[in-house]
């Protein structure tokens, strides 16, 4: 009943051509990014900024890079946090050596950097495909992680090879409480967020998609693969560049290069899995799932053990919540193998017939 | 309905009672980040066990320090950066009234923490690990690396190299084998200095991390000859190197470890490689420490220890868990002479306590830790407090101390940790205080 568009007429092609062609959908959205911009900075906690909704947008962006790269593309890779790590060192050199550079430029920068790593990277792609790119994009894993430690000057010769990142400061304004560090995360991540959206729906993400089905039959109607992939590979490495510097600078404040661990990478492509792959919005309902669940999941056990009378220990809390985490992912992916954004599309359909199913 | 009334009634009274009973009773409440599960949840059930253990016992035996009770709640960490993030903005708001020093046992969680522990007042103690630069107190009025460090570590371990070469290593080789981490790199900058102020040979190999395969490295250290092999490892990584030791036949008494590969846990998997080996450690192992031997008797005795396996009660992790737990209810103690006894310290007054502590020999001895760890001594421009070790070497069943306190090269390694914090001063745009006014 909520979804009927009965009524809603487009009797313009840019009506019908727009992001989000039901009125509901439209609301929807901007009701969403009202709470987030106003409703959740005024009522959320410190907690909530620092722990929670920071590292959420953060690792939905850094899913969203990885999406355009896995999901609509069609190139499995396993570098991830490494395009992250480029990008968190970049902002942090551009930041040290240009005098006076601001920052939002030296996360572009940042970005710029991580793209054109990501497509020295992406070269592989040209020739091989499927899980051997994903080996041959685990290379850029280790090599950038290795290269990071080797050289001293990428760290300013930090002893212990830690950056420690910059003030952020815009426009005279110290972004260092949570909740600014929030609002402007949010502003970074939604707008790259609904850039993401247009794009994929572009000549551009077309030509993607196209590639990942079948990149012979794209070659064949004149798609050039070489740059077309090299490109997915370029953007992808720009959203998770930005990201590691938003990781550096909104949320840990100092990083080390082991941090961008291999094991990063894999909870940055469990998020696209089990969100869905090739859905922008399955980057977030991924991310959510991912970082969330662990945390309610450690908030809500001991309650629920003391409501049995069950003795137990914060270890095994820990235990019980790996065991079910573990559980549900194995759930979800039986459910809807496609992840949670196909559920949630289906819901819509489902919805929007309501109440005449045929 | 009356019948459903009365327990409802019961519960209110109850509950009343305990909210009374809680404002009359002070509490000082410690935010504990730790990790017991995950690869390294070995370690920290040691070294949280009797870091817990000596809270109880502090509230057992001498119902607090001046009446004021220990609380604490813990936050599994897994000794993960993101983890540790979020159990320290969770324990924050529960910390606002009165904090104990924290001990997140975590270089990346320290390292990530130290900006954040600042901001909200909380002190931040780094025992043994984290940002070493923290000693100048000056640009880090919240952080402590308290006892020792890692450099001073290494310039401790120098000397006493150089006492059982007669007082000179000109021309020696030493091999750094180090974890490729910041952990392991931290280490470098002092023995550089070192090297070159005493004129020895020294050759770094890095191991990367994990660290379960080393014969690349072994036979670097083989065609190299070294004299002794100073080594920086870290979990799995430390007893593949003794077992490589073996396998390559080199002198498990010429490698001496930094005091994370110095605990039952490194050795006894390497087996009969481990004989002979040795590392620096601050504090030392055993039961013959009187407080350890007490915890044992009143905390368990009573059926309230920590640890689930009571066999590790004086392990070397265990007993440094206690000494972390001593330095931080001394603190306490110290703050309170000066902002008032039986009361809770909020986070600002537990850190200035940190910044004054005076553990002399007779005031460890007082406190039945006597040889548990060096005398300490911090100010505001010195958060470590010591800079001293022991060496100690495993004889097959059990650490035994060879050498007494060895001090580092202060006035080598400390102007280095001064620059240090100058440039991280000068990135943050920190102005430092100024100590000589500090009192």
């Amino acid at each position: 009943m909520l979804y009927r568009e009965a009524g809603q007429f487009k009797t313009t092609y840019a009506a019908d051509q727009q992001l989000f062609p039901i009125r509901q959908d439209r609301i929807g959205l901007l009701l969403l990014l009202a709470v987030a911009f106003v409703g959740v900075p005024v009522l959320a906690s410190e907690y909530w900024f620092s722990a929670i909704l920071i590292p959420f947008l953060i690792f939905s962006l850094a899913a969203l890079g990885l999406n355009i790269l896995t999901g609509y593309a069609g190139q499995l890779s396993l570098g991830t946090a490494a395009f992250m790590a480029v990008g968190a060192y970049a902002a942090y050199n551009f930041q040290l050596r240009v005098e006076g550079i601001p920052i939002l430029v030296s996360f572009i920068c940042a970005g710029l950097t991580a793209a054109a790593v990501g497509i020295l990277f992406g070269l592989p792609s040209l020739r091989i495909k499927g899980f051997y790119l994903a080996v041959a994009t685990l290379a850029a894993q280790f090599f950038i992680v290795w290269c990071l430690t080797k050289f001293p000057w990428l760290s300013n010769h930090s002893s212990s090879g830690v950056i420690s990142a910059q003030d952020i400061v815009i426009m005279g304004f110290n972004f260092d409480t949570p909740v600014s560090k929030y609002l402007l995360v949010l502003a970074i991540v939604s707008v790259m967020a609904l850039a993401a959206k247009n794009l994929v729906r572009s000549s551009t993400g077309r030509a993607w998609m196209a590639v990942r089905d079948m990149d012979v039959a794209a070659s064949v109607i004149g798609i050039k693969l070489m740059p077309t992939k090299l490109l997915a590979f370029a953007v992808s490495s720009f959203y998770c560049g930005v990201a590691g510097a938003l990781y550096a600078f909104c949320y840990l404040g100092s990083v080390e290069p082991d941090g961008f661990s291999l094991d990063m990478s894999f909870k940055i492509l469990f998020m696209i899995i089990i969100g869905g792959v090739g859905s922008i919005l399955g980057c977030f309902l991924g991310a959510a799932f991912i970082l969330l669940l662990p945390i309610f999941l450690d908030f809500t056990l001991p309650g629920v053990a003391e409501l049995f009378g069950l003795p137990f220990s914060n270890a095994t809390v820990s235990h019980i919540q790996i065991l079910i985490f573990g559980a549900l992912i194995m759930f979800f992916l039986i459910v809807e193998p496609h992840g949670l954004a196909r559920l949630w599309q289906i819901a819509k359909e489902k919805l929007r017939l309501w109440p005449f199913p045929h | 309905m009356i019948k459903n009334f009365k327990p409802a009634v019961t519960a209110v009274a109850v509950s009343l009672a305990m909210l009374s009973q809680s404002a009359i009773s002070a509490e000082q409440f410690f935010p504990i980040p730790s990790f017991r599960v995950g690869p390294y949840g070995a370690n920290g059930q040691s070294f949280y066990g009797g870091f817990i253990d000596y809270l109880n016992y502090v509230n057992m035996k001498e119902k607090g320090v001046n009446g004021v009770q220990m609380t604490y709640e813990e936050c599994e960490t897994e000794y993960n950066t993101a983890k540790g993030i979020e159990c320290y903005e969770r324990l924050k708001s529960k910390a606002a009234q009165s904090a104990g020093p924290i001990h997140p046992m975590s270089t990346g969680i320290s390292y990530a923490l130290v900006d954040k522990s600042a901001q909200d007042k909380l002190p931040l103690t780094m025992m043994g690990y984290g940002r070493t630069d923290a000693v100048d107190g000056s640009v880090f009025p919240y952080a402590f690396p308290l006892v020792t460090t890692y450099q001073m570590q290494a310039s401790a371990i120098i000397k006493f190299l150089k006492e059982k070469n007669g007082g000179s290593l000109a021309g020696k080789k030493i091999v750094y084998l180090y974890h490729d981490s910041a952990y392991g790199k931290e280490a470098i900058i002092a023995l550089e200095a070192e090297a070159s102020l005493n004129k020895f040979n020294l050759v770094q190999v890095p191991v990367a991390h994990p660290g379960n395969e080393q014969g690349a490295q072994w036979l670097k250290i083989r065609q190299e000859r070294p004299d002794y092999v100073v080594f920086w490892g870290w979990g799995v990584m430390n007893q593949t190197a003794l077992k490589a030791a073996q396998k390559v036949g080199f002198p498990r008494d010429k490698m001496i470890g930094s005091w994370w590969t110095g605990s039952e846990e490194d050795v006894v998997p390497a087996g009969e490689a481990a004989k002979g080996y040795m590392a620096a450690t601050w504090n030392v192992s055993g039961k013959q420490v009187p407080v350890i031997a007490d915890i044992e008797k009143v905390v368990y005795g009573a059926g309230k220890g920590n640890l689930q396996d009571a066999s590790k009660i004086g392990t070397i992790l265990y007993n440094r868990g206690v000494s972390a737990a001593v330095v931080s209810v001394e603190a306490i103690r110290k703050a309170q002479e000066k902002f008032g006894k039986g009361k809770p310290m909020n986070g600002t007054q537990v850190a200035w306590g940190l910044e004054h502590l005076d553990m002399t020999e007779a005031r460890i001895k007082a406190l039945g830790a006597a040889n548990l760890l060096p005398e300490i001594k911090t100010s505001c421009s010195n958060h470590e407090g010591s800079g001293k070790v022991k060496i100690q070497q495993w004889d097959g069943n059990k650490w035994v101390p060879v050498t007494d306190w060895i001090e580092g090269n202060k006035a080598l390694i400390h102007p280095l940790f001064q620059a240090s914090a100058k440039q991280y001063a000068k990135e943050k745009g920190i102005t430092p205080r100024d100590c000589s006014k500090e009192k």
